[in-house]
């Protein structure tokens, strides 16, 4: 069971607080209206689905129901880091590619 | 029956008191201390079951975890016998009554053996695959005749009585094993200041040392426990679990131990009976030891046939030698412990067969000084006798083992003991998915790399002289300890010195050869609960099962519920060599949890029953007891189905309950509806984006309904907004999504708006609600309420008001869900019962009546009104649900959804679309669920074009209405379609508007 | 086949010590191209390859395996096979691979234990009840056997089950006889061997690299053993999916989530049907064998790591305890992971792709083993003609942008 740092809370707590909410950085498209049908059949359902580094949201559901990025390993379910709505990431693909 | 093999000293037996148990109908005597396994033993019984494959007659080998056959059924009674309980693990009390799992008619005289016997070499692996083919039709007979043979123990046939917990810890250190690594890892973490836990599965600390002669620093190794033990207990942050299995590793240090807290105690102790200790560590050290490993020969599951370390344990723990005439067999100097320690129990030790050429350590000289026999350079290739070992054949090896030198002969002997080595117990270690290493050095598979927060200590690392796995203890405790943040100091006390024999190198040997080749040899079993044999390994490779993998999978080894711990490195030795490659070439099977079986109860913990998943109530809930109301399951809550008084059907009761709104009044508990307090200068905007309606215009004192969807344009939920005022509005939600939608408006606003000034609260639980619908509702409420103006002039529809009802602060919303007049009240919670029952009492010069659920349906169904969940699923567009009204496309933000209705296959004209379905037949009501058809004569498969989500009997009608989502149903009013129901029915429908009852609303306008 | 399984065959190698048998299929090496390449050697690949072979004529294939032959979901699944899906074009493809199922031991002439003792799946509550009359209506219009059963039938079915007293009441239950379950590992065997001994390579432990696309089309794939050359490359890949659309420069609509199921040890025979509940999260059979073969619910988060978070097994442990209260005694052996790639619509996706040459048979989350020999069956057809076979249409990639996604989500559940 994964131990999850939130950081609004400031602290590590069991999985079962959250819920997953998906992957993150995937921006609603400013203009709808303008999208091809695939582009926004994109944004609707294709995900990247690494295997390995994943940068994904959670949701604080029974703490401060605050909503936070993760930085996970899918394979070995390490996290990296945990950091709020609107930061970017320090682990990326290309700082885990240079180390 | 006496103990015949009861030493009249030696062990931790508490010989001054006397158990009888049954095994197999037979009573014996034991004492406290013993396992069943160790009172068998001294009873001098062999025999304690057969084996699921052949029948063979098997026999205790082990004294641990790792026993493969001495499993039991334990207990009589249907709701409380356990099925497969290891004796070697199982205490005794006094009056336990067990008995083998399999043998029929009975273990001693299983006839099953006799089909072992002739039909045994008709089984080869896979053998199941390769025939019962033909023909298809017959194969579930055979199954039900393959199926009698399986399994072990068996089920209980009646509810368990027994109490199951959990209990979450979050500890500093965990230190898993209380043998000497574990006690001196766990001594060192907590004098560090470390919060710590360690775990054992047996009833003492101790580990192996409860069975050791060795002293340490010149304390015997049993008082040496004790003080460990005893500095454990004085330390304030230190929790100490016996009988407690580390049973699963988890990631990020979350480890499952599973604590047996009342078997011992015998069937009638009470209380919770297992615990799982659900541990959060910072630390984890791996102390788990190590299991020893048997060689395999001919015959090697006769019983008698024992690892050697197990008849050491025997012997100095339980003061019980198995038998009176051992040979040992050994590739390593640790074994000759067990023929000095059978020799010291003074019974006979025909000889020590030493696989290697030459045995000159210390331990093989004090053996030969002692008069023992010690054949080296010899292997023992089969075992003689049949339901027990009566001989040892015994014949020369080649230097590297891998044939024959000489020729054979027979030592006598009851007991054969053997050791190929040791395997560490890395089990914990896999289960993150980390991969165990095999070491040349060790002749075993050692901890590989990880990225969980633990440290390994003793012979799970293959570090086996008692001095260094202590002070390997005190290192992984320093370790742990310091990674967690602490400072450790000296453990002065741990500095110990153990005096080790000199040892020569152990010898690299799984198989023993035979004269013959392994497929034409006596069985040599590899995997004794599975009965796998060495020739089973060879015809899985050369049939192309290749993989370890495979061969675990074709031939079944160590699928048993010991998994493997004794064959499985066995196993793979063997398929290295059919295959010609090197063991970490072959590497190994995955291990998983769990390391010994885990009780479903344990797993289950509290959730049963009524816990399984919390129920909600309303305040109102006892009312509605009161009153026989019965319940429906909506989500979580518990919400009244409908109140039948006596007598009635439920068919009677809805229509009584339907009329009565119609013509009087009704009242409804609807305090389950989700509501969401929703505050900020930009709420309205925030709701433009989430529902598909405007809500720039909405005043105070106004409310709306509203339409949600997903992005993929779908509807998702539907419900009333009020505007408090400009900055504060309060939605409500279905009763279901009331977690959902909160959870969906929280993921927008701070995922994607967090610019919008709003916030968020859930107020389902704060306000009660009291809907009361009918021409009569405006009677009813104004006599409870004289600060509201309730005339239709001063509150209209789809306004709200607040004011003070039956006393208490309210807000009433004059909205509809019937098509009667009808208010909602809203009071705090507290105020809920007090409310309805004021409500109940003002209405009864109306004849107001309560209703439930179903009767809510049949109103809202006789004026068209959706329940998204039961006429939406997932795939339904609000133009498939004729709501065009509710979409403004021209708001200046594209609302949640929006775009995906502009999508070809939204934009589709054949489209399921909803529409009210009046079956020709009045009186029959169509299933939920019935699928429409054209033409029903068409072959199968039929063209389903739609369904039916909702249907009823309309009292108030006098005829079946249903709603349905059929293909173009907008076009096609009038149209007759026939519906085809589950039990056969076919009933002919006309299609029709989805309003049935007061088409324009008339009735809400009063 | 060169060598026929059969009883009396097993009765002359067991005179022969079993000695003699000869490999179930052949080790061969990679040769420079093939006109096929299927990517993946679980029970999917495998039966495409079969079938490719069988009824398409083409037997220059091969089928690349990063580990060994059913090592995935195939053999990680708790065996359930049935058709009682709710979409008329979810339902007939399956049932097609129920069609398939009734006659694949013969064959293959390899017993895959398929055992018609029938599934139920339970409802517990008002909507679950019409979710399942609308199933089974749908299911008897497409010929699929499929009944609505009440409580006391369940009882008589399963004399076992508790259905007093419990938290969410069992209401009903669809009822499809023809389901129940197969050996897993035996099906992956079963078409490996019958692919084998049409000429199909079977290369183990040659993990995908890479793809090798020239102008749009695929010209073969980069492996741990060298380039192999192909006509068309078919991916039968399941939860690692993904990765290899990378390769190709694709994105998939799909999600690889952990799904777990555990076993209990051994016991006599006490349970001969399927029983499976969604709103608990339950399903159980018992295996000949005698485990109490155990399906949980999905892990929320995306993994790779064939293993799932503890509570989601406490649930399931809980909700068999709860429909079975006498089995809170018996005791969990052991338990496991898979990766399930998971698409919106929890149905597959079984299309050609942008790259000519290249198809990917993916996206059926947890019920990919059922469909096996069906999956198998239209995938091969689809490569062999470069054109979708009628039944798998439906489940082209194209559906994410037209929208018109088959939802086998069931009805969403509770609402008003």
């Amino acid at each position: 069971m994964l131990n999850i740092y939130c950081p609004h809370c400031g602290e590590h707590r069991s999985e079962e607080e959250f819920h997953y909410a998906g992957e993150a950085h995937i921006p609603r498209p400013e203009n709808p209206a303008e999208l091809s049908d695939e582009a926004w059949g994109d944004y609707l359902f294709f995900r990247r689905n690494p295997r390995g580094l994943h940068h994904e949201q959670w949701y604080h559901a029974t703490g401060c129901r605050r909503f936070f990025n993760v930085a996970r390993d899918t394979v070995t379910y390490e996290i990296h880091e945990s950091y709020p709505m609107g930061a970017r990431p320090s682990v990326s693909r290309d700082s885990e590619e240079a180390a | 029956m006496t103990q015949r093999n009861r030493l009249p000293e030696r062990g931790r037996v508490d010989r001054s008191r006397t158990l009888r148990f049954q095994f197999n109908g037979r009573t014996y005597t034991g004492h406290p201390g013993d396992t069943v396994a160790s009172a068998l033993l001294a009873n001098g019984v062999r025999l304690v079951g057969r084996s699921f494959k052949y029948g063979r007659p098997r026999g205790v080998i082990a004294a641990g975890p790792e026993e493969p056959n001495a499993i039991l059924q334990v207990g009589t009674d249907p709701a409380t016998t356990t099925p497969n309980l290891r004796a070697t693990q199982t205490e005794l009390y006094d009056g336990l009554v067990c008995s083998s799992t399999n043998g029929w008619p009975s273990t001693e005289r299983d006839l099953t053996s006799v089909v072992g016997k002739v039909g045994g070499r008709m089984m080869p692996p896979g053998f199941y695959y390769k025939t019962f083919m033909w023909p298809s039709s017959l194969w579930m007979t055979y199954e039900k005749g393959i199926r009698k043979a399986a399994g072990l123990g068996q089920s209980p046939s009646q509810p368990d009585p027994a109490e199951y917990d959990h209990m979450n810890h979050h500890v500093d250190v965990l230190v898993v094993g209380a043998g000497p690594a574990g006690l001196s890892a766990a001594r060192t973490a907590a004098r560090a200041g470390a919060r710590v836990m360690i775990a054992d599965e047996q009833p003492e600390l101790g580990g192996h040392l409860l069975a050791s002669r060795a002293t340490i620093s010149g304390t015997p190794a049993a008082k040496w426990v004790r003080r460990q033990t005893d500095a454990l207990a004085r330390e304030p942050e230190v929790t100490v679990l016996r009988r407690t299995t580390a049973v699963g590793y988890h990631d990020h240090n979350f480890v499952v131990l599973s604590e047996r807290r009342t078997d011992h105690l015998g069937p009638d102790a009470g209380g919770v009976r297992e615990r799982l200790h659900r541990v959060r560590a910072g630390q984890v050290v791996i102390a788990t030891g190590a299991h020893e490993r048997p060689l395999v020969f001919g015959n090697n599951d006769r019983p008698g046939v024992m690892t050697a370390s197990a008849v050491g344990t025997y012997i100095n723990r339980y003061g019980v030698v198995p038998g009176e005439r051992l040979v040992l067999m050994t590739t390593n100097d640790h074994a000759y412990h067990t023929a000095l320690d059978w020799h010291n129990a003074g019974r006979e030790v025909v000889a020590v067969v030493d696989t290697r050429a030459e045995a000159g350590g210390d331990l093989p000289t004090e053996a030969r000084a002692c008069g023992i026999r010690v054949l080296t350079g010899h292997g023992v290739i089969e075992a003689a006798g049949g339901r027990s070992v009566t001989g040892a054949r015994v014949a020369p090896l080649s230097a590297d083992g891998e044939s024959l030198a000489g020729t054979t002969h027979e030592l006598p002997c009851d007991v054969i003991a053997t050791s190929g080595g040791w395997s560490p117990v890395v089990h914990l270690t896999c289960h993150t998915g980390d991969k165990p290493v095999w070491s040349e050095e060790v002749l075993g598979f050692v901890p590989g790399e990880t990225r969980q927060a633990r440290v390994c200590a003793g012979g799970v690392n293959g570090t086996y002289a008692l001095e260094a796995v202590i002070h390997e203890g005190v290192d992984a405790g320093k370790r742990a300890a310091t990674a967690w943040g602490f400072e450790a100091t000296e453990m002065r006390d741990l500095a110990v010195s153990v005096a080790e024999p000199s040892q020569d190198p152990s010898m690299k040997l799984f198989l023993v050869p035979h004269h013959k080749p392994v497929t034409r040899a006596p069985k040599q079993f590899v995997d004794f609960q599975t009965d796998v044999t060495a020739a089973a390994i060879e015809v899985a490779v050369r049939e192309g099962y290749e993989s370890i993998e495979h061969v675990k999978r074709y031939t079944v080894m160590g699928f048993g519920t010991d998994q493997g711990k004794l064959g499985n490195v066995n196993g793979v030795a063997l398929t290295a060599r059919a295959r010609g490659k090197t063991i970490p070439e072959t590497g190994t099977t995955v291990f998983r949890p769990a390391y010994t079986p885990v009780t479903f109860g344990a797993l289950a913990g509290m959730e049963r029953g009524g816990l399984l998943d919390p129920a909600r109530f309303t305040p109102m809930h006892l009312w509605h007891v009161r009153q026989g109301a019965a319940f429906e399951d909506v989500g979580q809550w518990k919400r009244p189905w409908y109140y039948p008084r006596h007598g009635e059907s439920m068919q009677q009761a809805v229509n009584r309950e339907c009329l009565a709104v119609r013509q009087r009044v009704g009242m409804l508990d609807a305090s389950t509806l989700g509501k969401i307090d929703i505050q900020g200068s930009d709420a309205r905007e925030f709701l433009n984006r989430v529902y598909t309606n405007a809500w720039m215009k909405l005043q105070p004192g106004r409310c709306r309904y509203g339409l949600m969807l997903k992005e993929d344009g779908m509807v998702f939920d539907d419900g009333v907004t009020a505007c408090v005022d400009d900055e504060h509005f309060i939605m409500t939600t279905t009763t279901g999504n009331a977690g959902p939608v909160l959870e969906w408006l929280e993921r927008w606003h701070q995922t994607e708006w967090p610019e919008l000034d709003v916030c968020f609260t859930s107020i389902t639980d704060q306000w009660a609600t009291v809907t009361v619908t009918g021409p009569e509702s405006r009677n009813v409420v104004a006599k409870l309420c004289d600060d509201i103006d309730f005339s239709r002039e001063a509150f209209p529809f789809m306004a709200w008001r607040e004011g003070t009802v039956a006393g208490a602060l309210a807000r009433v919303f004059r909205i509809s869900f019937t098509g009667e007049l009808t208010y909602e009240i809203n009071v705090p919670a507290d105020y809920g019962m007090h409310l309805w029952e004021a409500v109940y009492a003002a209405g009864e010069p109306y004849g107001i009546t309560p209703y439930g659920t179903e009767t809510m349906h049949v109103l809202r169904a006789e004026k068209g009104f959706i329940i998204v969940g039961q006429d939406t699923d997932g795939s339904v567009t609000p133009e498939d649900l004729g709501m065009h009204w509710a979409l403004k496309r021209e708001k200046p933000f594209s609302f949640l959804g929006q775009r995906s209705l502009d999508r070809s296959d939204s934009r589709r004209r054949d489209r399921e679309q909803f529409v009210g379905i009046r079956p020709l037949n009045g009186e029959a009501v169509l299933p939920e669920g019935a699928q429409a058809v054209e033409n029903p004569s068409n072959p199968v498969p039929k063209r389903t074009i739609g369904h039916v989500t909702s249907s009823y009997y309309s009292a108030a009608l006098g005829h079946s209405i249903a709603l349905g989502l059929i293909e173009r149903g907008h076009d096609r009013q009038r149209e007759r379609l026939h519906f085809m129901t589950s039990d056969g029915r076919l009933e002919e429908a006309e299609l029709c508007s989805t309003v049935f009852y007061d088409p324009d609303g008339a009735r809400q306008n009063v | 086949m060169a060598n026929r399984y059969s009883g009396f065959g097993l009765f002359r190698h067991a005179l022969r010590y079993h000695e003699n048998w000869q490999r179930a299929w052949r080790n061969p090496t990679p040769k420079t191209h093939y006109d096929v390449i299927i990517i993946g050697g679980g029970g999917h690949g495998l039966a495409t390859a079969y079938y490719l072979a069988s009824q398409h004529g083409i037997t220059n294939i091969a089928v690349l395996e990063k580990g060994y032959l059913g090592g995935g979901n195939t053999g990680r699944n708790t065996t359930i096979v049935r058709s009682n899906y709710l979409w008329d074009e979810s339902g007939q493809l399956y049932e097609h691979a129920m069609k398939l199922w009734e006659g694949l031991s013969e064959e293959l002439n390899y017993n895959v234990m398929f055992s018609q003792r029938g599934v139920l799946n339970l409802g517990h509550t008002l909507q679950d009840m019409r979710n399942i009359e609308r199933r089974v209506q749908s299911n008897r219009l497409n010929g699929i056997d499929s009944h609505v059963v009440t409580p006391d039938e369940i009882k008589k079915i399963v004399p076992i089950i508790n259905i007093d007293n419990l938290r969410y009441p069992i209401m009903g239950s669809s009822w499809q006889p023809r389901a129940g379950v197969a050996r897993h590992d035996a099906v992956a065997w079963g078409y490996a061997r019958a692919a084998d001994a049409l000429g199909v390579d079977l290369l183990q432990e040659t993990a995908v690299t890479g793809m090798r696309i020239e102008g749009g089309t695929i010209r073969g794939v980069e492996t741990n053993r060298g380039f192999i050359g192909a006509d068309r490359v078919g991916c039968v890949v399941a939860g690692n999916s993904g990765v290899l659309a990378g390769m190709a420069g694709l994105r998939l609509p799909l999600e690889s989530h952990p799904l777990q199921a555990f076993v209990s040890e051994p016991l006599k025979p006490v349970l001969d049907t399927v029983v499976m509940s969604n709103h608990v999260h339950g399903y159980v059979n018992q295996s000949d064998k005698g485990d109490l073969v155990i399906g949980a619910g999905i892990d929320g988060y995306n993994g790779y790591g064939q293993r799932g978070s503890m509570p989601v097994i406490e649930h399931t442990a809980a909700a068999i305890c709860e429909m079975f209260p006498m089995f809170r005694r018996v005791r969990m052996n052991r338990q496991w992971g898979g990766i399930v790639d998971t698409c919106p619509d929890a149905c597959p996706i079984i299309s050609k792709t942008p790259v000519d040459g290249l198809y990917f048979n993916c996206g059926w989350g947890t019920g990919g083993f059922k469909a096996t020999p069906g999956s198998g069956h239209v995938f091969a057809s689809t490569i062999a003609n470069d054109s979708p076979h009628p039944l798998a249409a439906p489940f082209a990639l194209d559906r994410f942008y037209s929208g018109a996604l088959i939802d086998e989500h069931g009805a969403a559940g509770v609402a008003h």
